[in-house]
């Protein structure tokens, strides 16, 4: 016998007979009649009628019949409630019932019982039930709190039931913890202060031992309410993490998903280098990738939540790019998330199966699918500049199906690939016009249009090309109109003598037939630009354009930090944070990653520290050579310049090259900024220099050429840099010098001439040479030679000169010029003073002699110096 | 939590609606109509949507969706296993989850949802516990009606699965270990993309409270799997045993994913050409299935189904073994071949014609295989051995495979 009975009465009298059938003697005939009016009140029927007569029914042993009417009250007491007061005494009878069955039964239905007046009656058995002996009557009451919350909030706090609530945390029955806890989670959503769990170590000890018992949806609760707890130290973020994990395996995959945002959460506070780091993320993979053999409802809700953790860390999913393939009877929703997927996760590696797939699916049934697979090709050109010509092509062929709405996605992303890679791929410019007529959308009309303009010198009618698009102007959209507008200046700016008539059209439809503001404004900007300064007209609208980024819609760091703390919540199915969405939502704090603590700020709470900064170091440059610089380093005084001895000048100036300077500033070079050093590494010179692009548009074509100069300095190669540099990128490069150049002497000696070219122009700046890259490894004179020499050179050709403030002996100082080729000959000690005799050579072939007085315990040294052939330097 | 449940129909009536909280009136489902006719197939209806005031989180089972309202912040996995779990509920009590049976059932189907939730809150969802409580309709229902007066015992033991007191005469274990295996295969015939998803569905009728252990010979096979509650997880970790206090009848042990960086066997290849011409409104089709990796297993019940494109007329085929259908309607060709002979390998061909004055296809359909090899766990998984433990009489034991083709797809 089955329910559908119940809807066969006929229809006249259908309330009336019930209430005959309800008022009857006999047990079961009454029992009938409640299943009747509960069938009729599922189906959306009124019975609300009948509530005196099922009332009366309430008063029996049998708990079916009990439940049926229980059904009945929760539903329409709000209608009845003075008739709903009749049933409060039963209700409170059976909450003292020696059944615990029965007693949670009524403390249960009475709480949903939306009646202000029940509830007052409901505080005394609520308070019993929650301290009941049997846990199933405690589980049942926790719950019952919050349904009375929901209706009397300030009656729950005045009676004192929350603190009721949090002593259950600490209960002996995990499903009673559990249910306590999604009832304060619960409360706290609705509650000015969301810290109603106060969660600490005890607490949270007592969570995780109930994680392992309770039922699963127990185990979503706790593990949602773990999230928000914020560990100490890493150890206790490991230890937590450490019994979190068992639930990745779990067969609900709200479990796995809720146990996968408590583990992304605390990964924040573990050391990036520790094992248990990486362990911790490979293990984060095959759970994930388990969600997608879901349900299709299970895989929309894991990629929208994998799409965060990819943005967040690509490294979980990089190697599984294969399971977002998409079936071709996958549902839209499912298929348009993974496509999402599959272009973050497109890297060089994977690109070749990923174009397959996408142009596969470019070939497939459903529209909005196939559009965002030919969007997603050019994404992947942008992304992954190997690939891009094999995109091109493949756009291209696409672009042959002649299919409508394929054609015109595949102009739109074309635009976007000429515009990461200027002058590249515009032979494709005729393919692309041959399909102008079939363009119908705006979106691919303004793409085309904007090709047109962009390389309307290139392209032989582009003015009969735009002019066909002139036709119809006030029937395109702004968007088009614009563009259109747009191109036609740039036309008239490269074509200028064919093109006059065509843009003064525009230019009066823009500005005297248009009723749209932005367009008549653009239109008058356009016009005064032309009329009045050409030139300026030019550099305003034929300027570099900055570059389009690789990656399109990413998620702002700080949003995506918020949103990896609401994973698998609805914030991170809409990615949006949920005081976004949520109404009524000011009790949800805004959530923030942990952040790592250093060893000594532990006392910083996290939560106030907000999200984790990835502040990228400063990147140093070790300064090559600081042997001499560590010497004359110190702190030398004023010194006397002596023009006659050139050698020494520079020998002091170049302690101040030694570090990375700046040598051509950004402002001077529209952009490009040069920064460099000398070194000498194993008998070879080098320069040292990095090229930051601080202008908006990248730089490509990068030459250097030396002005002669005193050594002949030369580089050997061309400059190593091969790929454009893309805005604020920076390129670190080392360009090896040798001295077989022609020489001409400059002033100062060390001056040296650079000019460095790329695509936007010419930039001269001139550096000095730090002497000691010249000193060459064997300058070790012989000591019969240098006494020899020494005595031979000519007085004129000496210079005596005083370091100040050197507190190093005799055998350091030793140590360390040798290491810049300043050889040590010979050594003596005369009344105290340590005297050292030195010898060095250029590369030119030049040896300069030295004498250095170290007199212990006074910190200034004496250095006479001693040029065999300065002039000789200074002649050639 | 959950505010409220409606059970809606594939044509978009509302048939049953319980509410947990207060009353939220039906005209909430508007937003989801709207959505229902955007997406135009059922399967095709997003399953969150988001409401001025409400959340609609929905499933599509069975021809009939269950849509929940949502008023705050929850997760959406949870509403979304938890209507699965009512739906599976149904199933398990009336056989099937369709809207005739719940319709006839529908004081039953009522009481469940109220025994399975409390105020949004899952309650007991345990087909066990709810089986104690509310009586499957059965012969049994009236006689023991008066049963249910006593709390259901599985509701805080701490196997919450398993109901105390099972009696059976004939004890009895049963474990089927079937292996779908999830392929992409593309035109030239290469692999594209394959993995197998794994299951090891469990029939136990066993007396008193049997403690179980399964252990496999080639355990390191799985490195990604999915518990029932019941597996005791740290054994797994330490030992690659199954340790289990079961659940009394049909449940699923586990699941485990073989993923796709793991070489998969594929029993079968499939030479395809689909092709349709510029000049006639007509086209050819031609394929032929052949044995690939079988292990020496026989392949069974082999099918194929291609999804024509909306353009296609009728198809006149011939087929050297089984026999094939195509629906005018849904333009769904099947083509049912059954044993696959390997030395007459089975063949369909002929030609598809076109609706006159309609271009030709742009899409090229794709083909899903279905397939079974008996006796065959195709990732070569094998149960080693099963002990008992807590009770003293001998159960019957058996472990079947079976390898199916889950969603498998030939594209041309």
């Amino acid at each position: 016998m089955t329910d559908s009975k119940y809807f066969t009465t006929n229809k006249k009298g259908e309330i009336f007979e019930l209430k005959a059938e309800l008022n009857n003697e006999k047990k079961e005939k009454r029992k009938e009649a409640v299943k009747k009016v509960i069938a009729a009140m599922t189906v959306g029927k009124d019975v609300s009628s009948l509530f005196p007569d099922v009332v009366n029914c309430m008063q029996t042993d049998n708990l079916e019949l009990k439940k049926l009417v229980y059904l009945y009250l929760m539903n329409y007491a709000k209608n009845q409630p003075d008739m709903a007061i009749m049933a409060v005494n039963s209700f409170v009878k059976d909450c003292e019932d020696p059944n615990p069955l029965i007693r949670a039964l009524a403390v249960r239905t009475m709480g949903c019982i939306r009646v202000d007046k029940i509830t007052e009656y409901l505080c005394e058995p609520l308070r019993k039930c929650l301290k009941d002996e049997d846990p199933y009557v405690r589980k049942t009451a926790a719950v019952c709190v919050a349904k009375l919350h929901d209706i009397n909030a300030q009656m729950v706090e005045d009676q004192g039931f929350l603190d009721s609530l949090r002593d259950l945390i600490a209960d002996s029955n995990p499903m009673v913890v559990a249910n306590a806890v999604a009832a304060l989670s619960e409360i706290s959503e609705s509650h000015p202060n969301s810290n109603l769990l106060d969660l600490n170590p005890q607490n949270i000890n007592k969570l995780l031992t109930a994680l392992n018992e309770c039922t699963e949806w127990g185990q979503i609760f706790i593990l949602d309410c773990l999230s928000n707890y914020n560990p100490k130290d890493e150890r206790e973020a490991q230890s937590i993490c450490e019994r979190v994990t068992p639930r990745l395996s779990h067969a609900n995959s709200a479990v796995v998903l809720s146990a996968v945002k408590v583990l992304m959460k605390f990964l924040e506070l573990l050391p990036k280098d520790s094992d248990y780091y990486n362990t911790l993320l490979k293990k984060l993979s095959p759970p994930l990738v388990t969600l997608l053999s879901g349900e299709p409802e299970v895989q929309y809700v894991a990629l929208r939540n994998i799409n965060l953790i990819v943005q967040k860390r690509p490294e979980i999913l990089k190697q599984e790019i294969k399971v977002f393939f998409v079936k071709y009877n996958d549902p839209i929703y499912v298929k348009l998330e993974k496509l999402d997927i599959m272009i973050r996760l497109a890297s060089q590696a994977n690109i070749a199966q990923v174009l397959a797939e996408l142009k596969e699916y470019a070939t497939e049934v459903d529209v909005d699918f196939v559009r965002k697979a030919v969007r997603a090709i050019g994404r992947c050109a942008i992304k992954v500049e190997q690939s891009a010509e094999r995109c091109v092509s493949t756009l291209l062929d696409l672009i042959q199906t002649k299919v409508n709405y394929v054609v015109q996605e595949a102009i739109v992303v074309i635009r976007d690939i000429f515009r990461k890679y200027p002058n590249k791929y515009e032979s494709i410019i005729a393919t692309l016009c041959e399909n102008l007529d079939s363009l119908d959308e705006p979106d691919a009309r303004a793409a085309m249009i904007w090709i047109v303009g962009e390389y309307a010198e290139r392209i032989d009618n582009a003015d009969e090309l735009l002019e066909s698009f002139l036709e119809g102007f006030h029937d395109e959209s702004t968007q088009v109109q614009l563009t259109l507008l747009t191109a036609i200046v740039k036309l008239f700016l490269k074509k200028p003598s064919e093109t006059q008539e065509l843009v003064q059209q525009v230019l009066s439809l823009a500005t005297q037939d248009s009723d749209n503001p932005d367009l008549r404004d653009r239109g008058y900007i356009y016009w005064r630009l032309l009329s009045t300064d050409p030139v300026t007209a030019k550099e305003v609208v034929l300027s570099e354009k900055p570059l389009i980024s690789e990656e399109t819609d990413l998620i702002e760091p700080t949003l995506l930090d918020e949103l990896i703390c609401h994973i698998g919540s609805l914030a991170s199915v809409y990615h949006k944070p949920p005081n976004a969405f949520v109404e009524g939502s000011h009790g949800i704090h805004r959530k923030h990653l942990p952040v790592q603590h250093s060893s000594i700020d532990t006392g910083e709470s996290p939560v106030s520290s907000g999200p984790a900064a990835n502040i990228e170091q400063t990147h140093v440059i070790p300064s090559q050579g600081d042997l001499l610089g560590d010497l004359l380093n110190l702190d030398l005084g004023p010194r006397s310049t002596c023009p006659r001895c050139p050698p020494l000048t520079v020998l002091i100036a170049c302690n101040s090259v030694l570090l990375l300077q700046v040598w051509l500033p950004a402002v001077k070079a529209k952009g490009l900024e040069i920064s460099g050093t000398f070194t000498r590494r194993q008998g070879q010179m080098y320069m040292d220099m990095t090229f930051t692009n601080k202008a908006l548009q990248h730089m490509t074509d990068f030459a250097v050429q030396f002005n002669k100069n005193s050594f002949g300095v030369i580089p050997t190669s061309p400059l190593p840099v091969h790929t454009p540099l893309m805005p604020n990128q920076n390129i670190e490069l080392s360009l090896p010098l040798n001295t077989i150049g022609p020489v001409m002497k400059m002033d100062p000696l060390n001056n040296l001439q650079v000019a460095v070219k790329n695509n936007i122009d010419v930039f001269y700046f001139s550096v000095l040479i730090p002497l000691n890259i010249f000193f060459v490894e064997d300058g070790k004179m012989e000591r019969q030679v240098f006494l020899a020499t020494w005595k031979d050179i000519p007085n004129e050709n000496e210079l005596q000169y005083q370091i100040k403030e050197c507190h190093l002996n005799a055998d350091t100082v030793s140590g360390k010029l040798q290491n810049s080729n300043i050889y040590t000959i010979a050594k003596r000690n005369v009344e105290g003073q340590d005297m050292l005799y030195q010898s060095l050579k250029l590369t030119n072939g030049i040896w300069i002699l030295a004498e250095l007085r170290i007199q212990p315990g006074n910190p200034n040294y004496t250095v006479l110096y001693s040029n065999f052939a300065t002039e000789t330097c200074v002649k050639v | 939590m959950i505010h409220s449940l409606f059970l809606i129909n594939n044509t978009g009536d509302i048939f049953l609606e319980k509410h947990w909280k207060s009353v939220i009136g039906r005209s909430v489902c508007d937003y989801f109509f709207e959505a229902k006719d955007k997406a135009g197939d059922p399967e095709n209806v997003p399953p969150v949507l988001q409401t001025p005031h409400h959340y609609l989180i929905s499933i599509y089972r069975g021809k009939l969706f269950l849509l929940s309202v949502i008023q705050s912040e929850v997760s959406p996995l949870f509403v979304i296993e938890f209507l699965h779990r009512v739906a599976d509920t149904i199933q398990d009590y009336f056989g099937e989850c369709s809207e005739n049976v719940i319709k006839e059932n529908l004081v039953i189907v009522y009481e469940l949802l109220e025994e399975m939730l409390d105020n949004g809150f899952p309650l007991a969802t345990e087909s066990n516990v709810l089986k104690e409580m509310i009586r499957p309709p059965n012969i049994l229902r009236s006689v023991v009606n008066t049963l249910t007066d006593t709390l259901p015992t599985g509701q805080l033991s701490n196997v919450p699965w398993r109901r105390a007191g099972v009696k059976y005469t004939n004890n009895e274990a049963y474990f089927d270990v079937i292996e779908e295996i999830d392929a992409i295969i593309d035109k030239s015939g290469t692999t594209v993309f394959a993995e197998i998803q794994g299951a090891i569905e469990a029939c136990v009728r066993l007396t008193g409270i049997p403690d179980l252990t399964l252990s496999f010979m080639n355990p390191r096979l799985l490195d990604d799997v999915s518990f029932h509650p019941c597996v005791r997880f740290k054994r797994w970790e330490a030992e690659r045993v199954l340790s289990f206090i079961p659940p009394d009848g049909n449940f699923t042990l586990m699941t485990y994913h073989i993923s796709s960086q793991n070489l998969v066997a594929i029993p079968v290849y499939v030479k395809q050409n689909i092709s349709f011409f510029d000049t006639a409104s007509c086209g050819r089709l031609d394929i032929t299935i052949g044995p690939k990796q079988t292990m020496g297993k026989m392949v069974e019940g082999l099918s194929v189904t291609i999804p024509m494109p909306k353009s296609v007329h009728s198809a006149n085929l011939t087929a050297t073994q089984g026999s094939y259908t195509f629906d005018l309607a849904t333009k769904v060709l099947v083509w049912d071949i059954g044993k696959l002979n390997p030395q007459k390998l089975p063949n369909l061909k002929g030609s598809l014609s076109i609706q006159s004055g309609v271009p030709k296809p742009e899409e090229n359909p794709s083909l899903s295989i279905g397939l079974k090899v008996q006796q065959l766990a195709i990732s070569g998984i094998k149960v080693n051995r099963l002990d008992m433990y807590g009770e003293k009489y001998k159960p019957f034991k058996g472990v079947k495979y079976v390898t199916k083709a889950g969603k498998f797809q030939v594209r041309t």
